[in-house]
């Protein structure tokens, strides 16, 4: 049984690196999501396009524009002298924030009366808008403050914020998103590897010649997936050292759980992958399921979108997504030192998802052999 | 017959997909060393009735033993003791061709010591001694088939199930191919082939000829040829042969020409024979001969499917 295994193995191997395509998805996968998760996609929010609208010409004020400059998140492009051309700024897209001080607000301040800006800003992108928000509140705030006033109407509250984020103080987002690249890398690679690996056997004919040998399902799908675990956790190491040395991320937690976790994160995404196979005819056909199971996949990982805030059928069916569990898994070992007795009912669930696919991918294969 | 001598015995072996009947209660009885071919038409159920031979397939019905083995409950005990090569050739084409022998006979469980001499007997079958570090892809077909039998057979199995595997081979290589088939089978191996090439079928010990899911004939070339053919062919040899033709066919004897030969078409063979020499003689024309051929097995194929 082991020789079996070994030969499909070391078969397996050689195909693999004499196949210039598939060669391509092991090396061009990591590196393209790589670029994409650590420099691309941010939600940092920096350089805001902003522009200013200052009917008070006043000292203070230009002190608040300078101030919002000055933090790095505002760059102000346009002084404008109108409403309207906030207006046709803004529905361009060239500014996201216009900042407005009306007449009288140095004189407001110094009567020691109620002083007033206002913030304009494109809510179109919720999620800028909201930060952009944040950040010109505390601006705001803090001048008001250095005033000594503390009466400029910005902030509603009465109580002073004092944020501090824990694990990832800065909140850079490379920090969130480079640790998730591991486990979006080893799922699509895995997925591909696999599913193509068996439907190609399927499409050139060595299937057929494959089961008139003794060779049992059980030998058979394990010689075809412990090269693509194999290739899995290459790909999570070279994930890691890309991480470690190129993004600065921190590696809080223990190199061990991390292999043992991604172990167990890769049965069930071998598994995923072997299901496809055995619905797919075709190396085309495999392709496309494995989009049509990834995609939804990331999205639904709460990656992106928090999971409590969507619909509650969709909530149950992402029990059922690999990724679900390992995000949090692999970012609690990375951010927050999380060991096992933290991480453990998101390693148990991943056990039992993994033995169920497996299962459930076995069962299948041995009905399409008969 | 005792079942010992049996190589494949079945009966009533059955399999329908959905409403559709792809093979319908065949019987079959293969001796052991026998060439036995397996003849018919694209769809005719071929391929099935080999799939279910091997276990690939579950018959729907039917009962029936494979070197003796059970092929409802002991398929996978079969599988240790049949080579099977089916018309792709299913070797892997990014392989070389010493990297598929090596992995098929790792499959096989070839055991250590019988490995390298059971490589090398491959090597040397498929003519490619010279050739061993070549990637698959590259060889020509008629070498990739032949390489594909000998991984098939690396176990050196007692029976082989051949599923089309001359076709898209050209003539030479399929010459050649028999000449392999015919040696494994002195060599003691029973060979099932299927084929649509109705002149291989001459050269099988046995055949049976399925169409729609049935057999319907069965037995050796000559038996098929003779028992089946209810009019005889003759063939005449003359000195002018397009007087003749005219002289006969104006007398009632159907003839046509072949090359510089008549064949005419009888169905009394004895009557018609001192006839054809007495008009003949009567017009002055020479006879040199006149005998009976015997039809080729295309005719027999052709005349079986129109009749049924």
């Amino acid at each position: 049984m082991i020789k079996r295994i070994r030969h499909v193995v070391i078969k397996e191997f050689i195909q693999l690196f004499r196949d210039r395509r598939m060669k391509a998805i092991i090396f061009v996968i990591p590196v393209m999501q790589l670029i994409v998760f650590g420099y691309a996609v941010t939600t940092d929010v920096k350089d805001i396009s902003t522009a200013v609208y200052d009917l008070d010409r006043s000292s203070e004020s230009r002190e608040l524009f300078r101030r919002l400059e000055a933090s790095g998140y505002f760059r102000i492009g346009y002084h404008v002298s109108s409403p309207f051309e906030i207006q046709g700024l803004m529905d361009r897209g060239e500014i996201t924030v216009a900042v407005q001080i009306n007449h009288g607000f140095s004189s407001d301040l110094k009567r020691g009366n109620q002083a007033a800006v206002q913030v304009l800003l494109d809510g179109t992108d919720s999620n800028t808008a909201t930060v952009a928000m944040d950040y010109a509140n505390r601006i705001i705030t803090k001048y008001a403050k250095d005033l000594g006033t503390g009466r400029i109407a910005v902030s509603p509250f009465g109580v002073e914020l004092r944020e501090r984020a824990w694990y990832n103080p800065e909140l850079r987002s490379k920090n969130y998103n480079v640790p998730g690249v591991i486990a979006f890398v080893i799922m699509l690679t895995c997925l591909l590897l696999t599913s193509m690996a068996v439907v190609r056997e399927r499409e050139i004919g060595t299937m057929e010649q494959l089961m008139v040998t003794p060779i049992r399902p059980v030998e058979f799908i394990l010689g075809k997936t412990i090269p693509f675990a194999l290739i899995g956790f290459f790909e999570m190491l070279l994930v890691t050292a890309i991480a470690l040395l190129k993004f600065d991320i921190p590696m809080k937690g223990s190199f061990l759980l991390l292999f043992a976790s991604t172990a167990i994160y890769l049965l069930s995404v071998l598994g995923m992958g072997l299901f496809i196979s055995t619905i797919a005819r075709t190396q085309q056909q495999a392709l496309m399921a494995t989009f049509l199971f990834y995609v939804p996949a990331v999205l639904l990982s709460g990656f992106m979108f928090p999971i409590e805030n969507m619909p509650e059928v969709i909530q149950y069916g992402t029990y059922l997504n690999p990724l679900r569990y390992f995000l949090v898994i692999i970012r609690g070992i990375f951010l927050k030192n999380s060991g096992l007795a933290v991480l453990w009912p998101q390693i148990l669930s991943l056990f039992m998802l993994g033995i169920l696919v497996i299962t459930v991918s076995s069962m299948r294969f041995r009905k399409r052999m008969r | 017959m005792s079942p010992g001598t049996l190589a494949v015995k079945v009966r009533g072996l059955s399999k329908l997909f959905g409403d559709f009947t792809a093979v319908d209660a065949i019987d079959l009885s293969i001796k052991k060393g026998e060439i036995f071919g397996f003849l018919g038409p694209n769809g005719a159920g071929k391929s099935t009735t080999i799939k279910m031979l091997c276990g690939l397939l579950l018959p729907t019905s039917g009962n029936g033993t494979v070197n003796g083995l059970d092929i409802m409950k002991e398929s996978e005990e079969i599988k240790k003791k049949i080579g099977y090569m089916s018309q792709k050739f299913s070797l892997y084409d990014d392989l070389s061709v010493e990297q598929n022998i090596d992995f098929f006979s790792g499959i096989y469980g070839v055991s250590q010591t019988k490995k390298i001499e059971r490589k090398e007997w491959a090597l040397d079958m498929a003519g490619l001694l010279d050739r061993r570090k070549t990637v698959t892809r590259d060889l020509p077909g008629g070498f990739k088939q032949r390489l594909a039998l000998g991984c098939a057979i690396l176990h050196a199995p007692p029976l082989v199930f051949l599923d089309e595997p001359t076709s898209g081979v050209d003539p030479i290589s399929r010459r050649n191919f028999w000449n392999l088939i015919n040696e494994m089978s002195k060599a003691g191996t029973t060979v099932f082939v299927t084929t649509h090439y109705m002149d291989e079928a001459d050269y099988c010990n046995r055949l049976a000829l399925i169409y729609r899911g049935r057999v319907i004939a069965e037995g050796t070339p000559n038996d098929l040829k003779q028992k089946y053919m209810t009019s005889y062919v003759l063939e005449i040899e003359t000195d002018r042969v397009v007087e003749a033709m005219e002289t006969l066919n104006r007398s009632g004897i159907e003839t046509a020409i072949f090359g510089s030969l008549l064949h005419a078409t009888v169905d009394n063979m004895e009557k018609a024979m001192p006839r054809i020499r007495e008009v003949l003689g009567e017009a002055g024309i020479r006879t040199e001969r006149v005998e009976r051929i015997v039809p080729s097995l295309e005719d027999v194929f052709v005349s079986l499917i129109e009749a049924a």
